[in-house]
C-alpha cells in the first residue's frame, strides 16, 4: 500500500468512505473531553484568572494555521512533481480550514489580550506575522477560484504556495526584526523549565490532539466533496458534449 | 536579450504612461499624505520614511499587470515562450525593463519628494540607497504575481492581493533602513538584509515566474 494509490479518486473514496466516521467520532471525542477538561476542570493560574482557559483553543488554532499551510506545501509538491490529482485536491480543501484556524488564532488571541495586556491589537512581531499568513491564504484561496482550468489551477497555486512558503518565513524573521514583542514564549516546548504546569498541559494536549484529528475530518470530508463536484463537472461536460 | 529589452523600454516610452505614470502616481501619493494626517512638520518628518516606501510599492503596483498582459493578448508571448532563449531569462529582462520604466525614476526622484515630506537631510542619502536596492526585488516579485494571473481577464484586483504580501520583508528592511539612518543610528544590519533580498529574489524568483507562465500558455 503506497500513497501513490491514492491517486485514483475511486480508491480514495472507497478507503475514506470507511476512515471519516472514525476521524469524525475521535475529534469529537478527544475535542469535547479536552475543552471540557480545560473549561470546567482546571484551576484558575494566579495571575491570570479565568483567562488562562483561551490557550485551550488558540494554542491549537495557531499549530494548526501553520501545520497547514506545511501541509499544503507537502501536498503540492507531491502534485508538481508526481501530478497526484487528489493531492492538489487535498491542498485545495485544506486552505479555507487553514485561514479560518489563522482567524481563530488571531480573535482568541484579541480576546485574551485585551484583559491582560489591555489593547486588543498590538504590531507584535507573532500577531504581524500570522495577519501576514492569513493573507497568503486569502491569496491562494482567491487564484483557485480565479482559474477555471482545475489543472492549470493546481499548477498555480503551487507553485505560489512555495514561493509563498519561503516569504511567509521570511515574513515572520523580518517582523521580529521590526519590532518587540509582547507576546510570550513559546508554550509548546520540550524544555521542561518553561513548560507550563501539568495540570494545565494535559487537557491542552488532547485539545491539540482533537485539532488535529477535526482537521483531518475536515480535509477527507472537503477533498470528496472536491472529487465529486469535479465528477460532476465531467459529466455536465460530457452532457454538453453529446 | 537586448533588443528584447530595448523593445520593451521603446514600447513603454511610446505607448504612453512608462516613466512618467508611475512618477506621478508616486507625487500624488505624496501629496495627499499631508491632507490626511495634516501639515505639521514633525509629524510629516516622522512618517516620511514610511511614506515614500508605500508610495514606491503603489506605484511599482501599477504597472505590473502590464508586464505580460500586453504580450499575452497580441501573441508574442507565445514567440518568446518558443524562443531560443530561455523564459527565466526572458522574465529577468522583463523585470529589468518594468523596474528602468517604474523603480529607477522613482530612485531619482525620491530625494525631491523626501524634502516635501521633511524628510532629514541625513535621510536622504539613505532613501535613495534603500530604493535603489529595494525596488529591483519589488520588480522581479511582480513578475512574479502578472506571471501568475496573466491569463486571466480581471487580474488587477487578485494580482494585488497575491503581490502585496511578498512586499513585507522589502517593505520592512527599506523603511527601517531609511529610518535609521533618519535617526543616525547603525544603517549595517537592515542594509545587508535588503541587499540579501534582492539578491535572492532577483536570482530565484524568476525561475517560478517562469514556471507560472509555462502552466498559463499550456
Amino acid at each position: 500500500m503506497s500513497i501513490w494509490e491514492y491517486a485514483n479518486p475511486v480508491k480514495f473514496m472507497k478507503t475514506t468512505d470507511r476512515i471519516l466516521p472514525w476521524s469524525v467520532a475521535l475529534a469529537a471525542i478527544t475535542l469535547g473531553i479536552g475543552l471540557v477538561w480545560g473549561y470546567f476542570f482546571v484551576p484558575a493560574a494566579e495571575n491570570f484568572g479565568g483567562s488562562v482557559k483561551v490557550i485551550y483553543v488558540h494554542v491549537p488554532a495557531a499549530m494548526m494555521a501553520i501545520n497547514i499551510w506545511v501541509m499544503m506545501l507537502v501536498t503540492s509538491l507531491i502534485w508538481l512533481v508526481r501530478r497526484h490529482h487528489v493531492s492538489a485536491l487535498a491542498a485545495k480543501a485544506a486552505a479555507p480550514i487553514g485561514a479560518v484556524m489563522t482567524l481563530i488564532a488571531l480573535i482568541t488571541g484579541a480576546v485574551w489580550g485585551q484583559p491582560m495586556w489591555g489593547t486588543w491589537w498590538a504590531w507584535d512581531p507573532r500577531l504581524t506575522s500570522f495577519l501576514i499568513l492569513f493573507l497568503f491564504y486569502l491569496g491562494y484561496m482567491a487564484l483557485w477560484s480565479a482559474v477555471e482550468n482545475p489543472d492549470t489551477a493546481a499548477d498555480l497555486t503551487g507553485v505560489l504556495c512555495l514561493v509563498g512558503a519561503v516569504f511567509a518565513v521570511l515574513s515572520r524573521y523580518a517582523a521580529y526584526f521590526w519590532n518587540q514583542g509582547l507576546h510570550q514564549g513559546s508554550t509548546l516546548s520540550m524544555d521542561e523549565q518553561q513548560h507550563i504546569a501539568d495540570v494545565y498541559w494535559f487537557p491542552l494536549l488532547l485539545c491539540l490532539a482533537g485539532f488535529i484529528l477535526f482537521f483531518i475530518a475536515l480535509v477527507l470530508l472537503r477533498t470528496r466533496t472536491e472529487i465529486r463536484a469535479r465528477r460532476l463537472n465531467a459529466l455536465e461536460q460530457r452532457e454538453r458534449m453529446a | 536579450m537586448i533588443a528584447l529589452l530595448l523593445r520593451d523600454l521603446r514600447l513603454a516610452v511610446r505607448a504612453g504612461g512608462g516613466f512618467g505614470l508611475g512618477l506621478a502616481f508616486f507625487l500624488i501619493v505624496v501629496t495627499l499624505v499631508p491632507f490626511g494626517v495634516g501639515p505639521q512638520q514633525e509629524i510629516l518628518a516622522r512618517i516620511a520614511p514610511g511614506i515614500l516606501w508605500i508610495g514606491a510599492l503603489l506605484a511599482c503596483l501599477l504597472s505590473l499587470d502590464r508586464i505580460f498582459a500586453l504580450d499575452y493578448e497580441d501573441g508574442s508571448l507565445d514567440l518568446l515562450v518558443t524562443a531560443p532563449i530561455p523564459l527565466e531569462g526572458v522574465v529577468s529582462i522583463k523585470a529589468l525593463a518594468h523596474w528602468i520604466t517604474t523603480g529607477l525614476p522613482l530612485v531619482v526622484a525620491a530625494p525631491v519628494f523626501g524634502i516635501l515630506l521633511n524628510l532629514a537631510p541625513d535621510a536622504q542619502f539613505w532613501l535613495v540607497v534603500a530604493l535603489l536596492l529595494g525596488t529591483p526585488a519589488l520588480s522581479v516579485l511582480g513578475t512574479f504575481g502578472a506571471a501568475l494571473t496573466v491569463g486571466l481577464k480581471r487580474g488587477g484586483l487578485l494580482l494585488s492581493l497575491l503581490v502585496l504580501p511578498f512586499y513585507v520583508p522589502t517593505l520592512i528592511f527599506g523603511a527601517e533602513l531609511v529610518r535609521r539612518g533618519a535617526g543616525g543610528m547603525a544603517t549595517q544590519t537592515p542594509l545587508l538584509m535588503l541587499a540579501g533580498i534582492t539578491a535572492a529574489t532577483v536570482a530565484l524568483v524568476p525561475f517560478a515566474s517562469a514556471a507560472a507562465i509555462r502552466v498559463n500558455l499550456r
